[in-house]
């Protein structure tokens, strides 16, 4: 990770830090985005740190919004091959674009549960030395609502079993999902909880002055209880400005863009 | 300098310049003597293409020194074509300088034009919105328009983006909750006439203010938008519309075309089959560029429909269309009005949608909009986007403008324009607000410090 160019996104979160035990592992990231401003290029930034070729994590990537062939184009000018990593079984990539749990109410849980049952088999079908380096991402969460018809119940059972797989397995479980469909609800409980349960926040939003060819949003990140290095824990707030590109994302400290 | 080596009577004679090192004049005689040759073939045609930087002839004195050296061996015309004219016309590649790779792409499928990161667009049916949306629809991307409830501005949208696909004759899947839907598709418009095409392109021209005889101006800028430039060709990518003009009924044959109601139906079962089994047939196979197809459905949550109320059952079939319509070649174009969705739902759809767009109606008689904006009396409407399509591509397209105003150009063709800011009356004394000035005068234009 020394070698690396390191940006202020990769310091906010931790990965700073020396890459043996993977910074993020045991730890909930929930990453929120509105319309005017997506947050999948953070999601795009995690995929290519995790499969660094200092680290040995894999990636289980339960898609709900793109196909493969999405995220293969946009990693490969990343600088990171989706292919090879399928190939050596580093990215194991589920395409849930077409599930539709049934519509009975007893059994809408039924898709999810078989999801859940289908991550936790393949983290067990992995070999030893991987297993205690798995990350798990979810593109994204309010697709899963909709999948399951609306079962915000079932939407949250399912990721507290994945939650409970983080403290198991020493997984990581990062999310993707859109705080603005929330805001207008009256009892958002199942972004409150997602809020709760995650140890890492990340928040894309415009600037207040609109968006701008320049700068295209700005990156709130809560870090909770980082403790790391200094054996401090307590709350760390972060807050750039972000410029998405096709090779890179380029984050910078307001006012601070040469 | 290099020159076809004896090349057989039907061969294409041509001409290889390398101008920094070769003046013009000895281009003009090596290309005579090579038409000398071949006195007897039918159709000799000489392709000189020439960097613009490098030759400072013009193209009439040109042609007209070319013609004198080599009128007398051969009755045809001598035609000074410009290079991607050149290049269409005859068969094999003729010179490594040409620039304007771009011509190629227009020989595919007629209405589908190659576009960055593997993605193919079709057009939308309004130039302007083409232009604004760099390219067009893309292929395999769901397109929403959140309508207004007091003005059918999103119908004019429909109907041009129906009418493209026919005049390409792309499949066409339409889906209404009126009554009869198919009677919607005698309203569609049709291409305008050639002949008022020529003269609004001579009238434009002429407005662009110089005219400069070298149009050097057509091979500079790679990325100029290759619809512009073959006006005289039937397929063009996106056709200039005439509203008050209705669509040929040949172009709407039940092959064609299929029209969905949906009003009547319990739920969104049956339109999602038609959508499946339509999309099925354009399937997305690798390299291939097969016939796009699209798929309009209007007015998706209209409160006439029984599955009004089915809040997730409508998300379910969003998403599953966006699921299937991501490994095909169509687009599919989603009209619906966002007031009758709770505003929790309606940012669930623009969150599924891949470009979105609104429309809105502007009141009339509003005198304060008169005297904010300029040409306020044309205006039919506002049309602002809000999000562009990125396939493949994680970078976000951030528009200069994003709020257009519609205008019917001698009511009868649809454009789209910035909004300008009418010019600020002078004699209100607005600009020099009393507020700001150090002196605290509210004389207006004098300069005090």
């Amino acid at each position: 990770m020394e070698n690396q160019n390191l940006n202020l996104l990769d310091r906010a979160l931790g990965l700073d830090g020396p890459s043996e035990p993977w910074p993020l592992s045991g730890r909930v990231v929930l990453i929120e985005d509105c319309v005017e401003t997506s947050g999948s290029f953070v999601l795009h930034q995690l995929v290519k740190r995790s499969l660094s070729p200092t680290s040995s994590n894999v990636i289980i990537f339960v898609a709900f919004a793109n196909p493969f062939s999405h995220y293969d184009r946009i990693l490969r000018k990343l600088g990171c091959n989706l292919v090879t990593q399928r190939d050596n079984k580093r990215f194991i990539f589920f395409d849930m674009l077409m599930l539709r749990c049934p519509d009975e109410g007893k059994s809408s849980e039924g898709g999810l549960v078989l999801l859940y049952e289908k991550i936790l088999k393949t983290i067990c079908g992995l070999p030893g030395d991987k297993k205690d380096y798995v990350t798990i991402m979810i593109d994204d969460i309010s697709l899963v609502e909709v999948a399951a018809n609306g079962g915000s119940d079932y939407v949250l059972d399912f990721l507290h079993y994945c939650h409970a797989l983080t403290s198991e397995f020493d997984c990581s479980l990062i999310t993707l999902n859109h705080e603005d469909i929330y805001s207008s609800m009256e009892r958002p409980t199942l972004i409150l909880q997602m809020e709760y349960l995650a140890d890492i926040l990340i928040k894309a939003e415009p600037l207040s002055t609109g968006l701008a060819t320049d700068v295209h949003g700005q990156l709130t990140v809560l870090n909770k209880g980082t403790s790391h290095r200094l054996g401090r824990s307590g709350n760390k707030i972060h807050n750039f400005h972000y410029k998405v590109k096709e090779n890179t994302v380029e984050y910078f400290y307001p006012g601070s863009r040469v | 300098m290099k020159a076809a080596q004896t090349p057989h009577k039907k061969e294409v004679p041509c001409v290889f310049g390398r101008p920094p090192q070769l003046p013009i004049t000895k281009i003009i005689r090596l290309s005579a003597a090579l038409l000398a040759r071949h006195r007897r073939c039918s159709t000799p045609t000489a392709a000189l293409s020439l960097p613009p930087r490098v030759c400072s002839l013009r193209p009439e004195s040109l042609s007209c020194r070319l013609s004198t050296i080599y009128s007398w061996h051969f009755t045809g015309k001598t035609k000074l074509c410009s290079v991607d004219a050149a290049m269409a016309t005859t068969k094999p590649r003729l010179s490594s300088f040409s620039r304007n790779l771009s011509a190629v792409s227009s020989s595919q499928t007629p209405g589908v034009k190659c576009g960055p990161n593997g993605t193919m667009f079709v057009s939308s049916g309004i130039a302007d919105l083409d232009k604004i949306l760099g390219g067009g629809f893309p292929l395999g991307s769901l397109v929403m328009v959140m309508e207004d409830a007091e003005a059918p501005h999103h119908m004019l949208l429909l109907r041009n983006f129906m009418s493209q696909g026919l005049v390409h004759g792309q499949p066409l899947l339409y889906a209404s909750p009126s009554k009869d839907p198919r009677g919607f598709l005698g309203t569609l418009p049709s291409p305008a006439s050639l002949k008022h095409d020529k003269s609004r392109d001579r009238e434009s021209e002429q407005e662009k203010g110089l005219r400069i005889a070298w149009q050097y101006k057509k091979y500079m800028g790679e990325n100029q938008p290759n619809f512009d430039s073959h006006r005289d060709n039937k397929q063009d990518y996106c056709n200039e519309f005439d509203l008050r003009k209705p669509l040929e009924r040949h172009y709407f044959t039940r092959q064609r075309v299929n029209c969905v109601g949906i009003q009547d139906s319990k739920n969104l079962a049956a339109l999602q089959e038609h959508c499946a089994s339509f999309l099925a047939q354009h399937q997305r196979n690798d390299g291939s560029c097969a016939l796009a197809g699209r798929i309009a459905i209007q007015s998706l949550c209209a409160p006439q429909c029984e599955h009004s109320n089915m809040d997730w059952e409508m998300l379910s079939f969003i998403k599953s269309l966006k699921g299937m319509v991501r490994s095909s070649n169509a687009v599919v174009v989603i009209t619906f009005p966002p007031s009758l969705l709770s505003l929790s739902s309606t940012k669930r759809w623009q969150h599924m949608a891949d470009t979105l767009l609104s429309v809105a109606a502007i009141p009339d008689e509003d005198k304060e909009l008169a005297k904010l904006l300029s040409g306020y009396q044309d205006m039919v409407g506002l049309l602002n986007v809000h999000k562009v399509a990125r396939l493949n591509t994680q970078v976000p397209f951030i528009l200069e403008a994003t709020t257009f105003s519609i205008k019917l150009q001698k009511r009868r063709f649809l454009v789209l324009e910035c909004l300008n800011q009418a010019p600020v009356d002078g004699s209100s004394g607005s600009s020099y607000g009393t507020s700001g000035s150090c002196s605290g005068s509210s004389k207006a234009g004098t300069l005090d410090f």
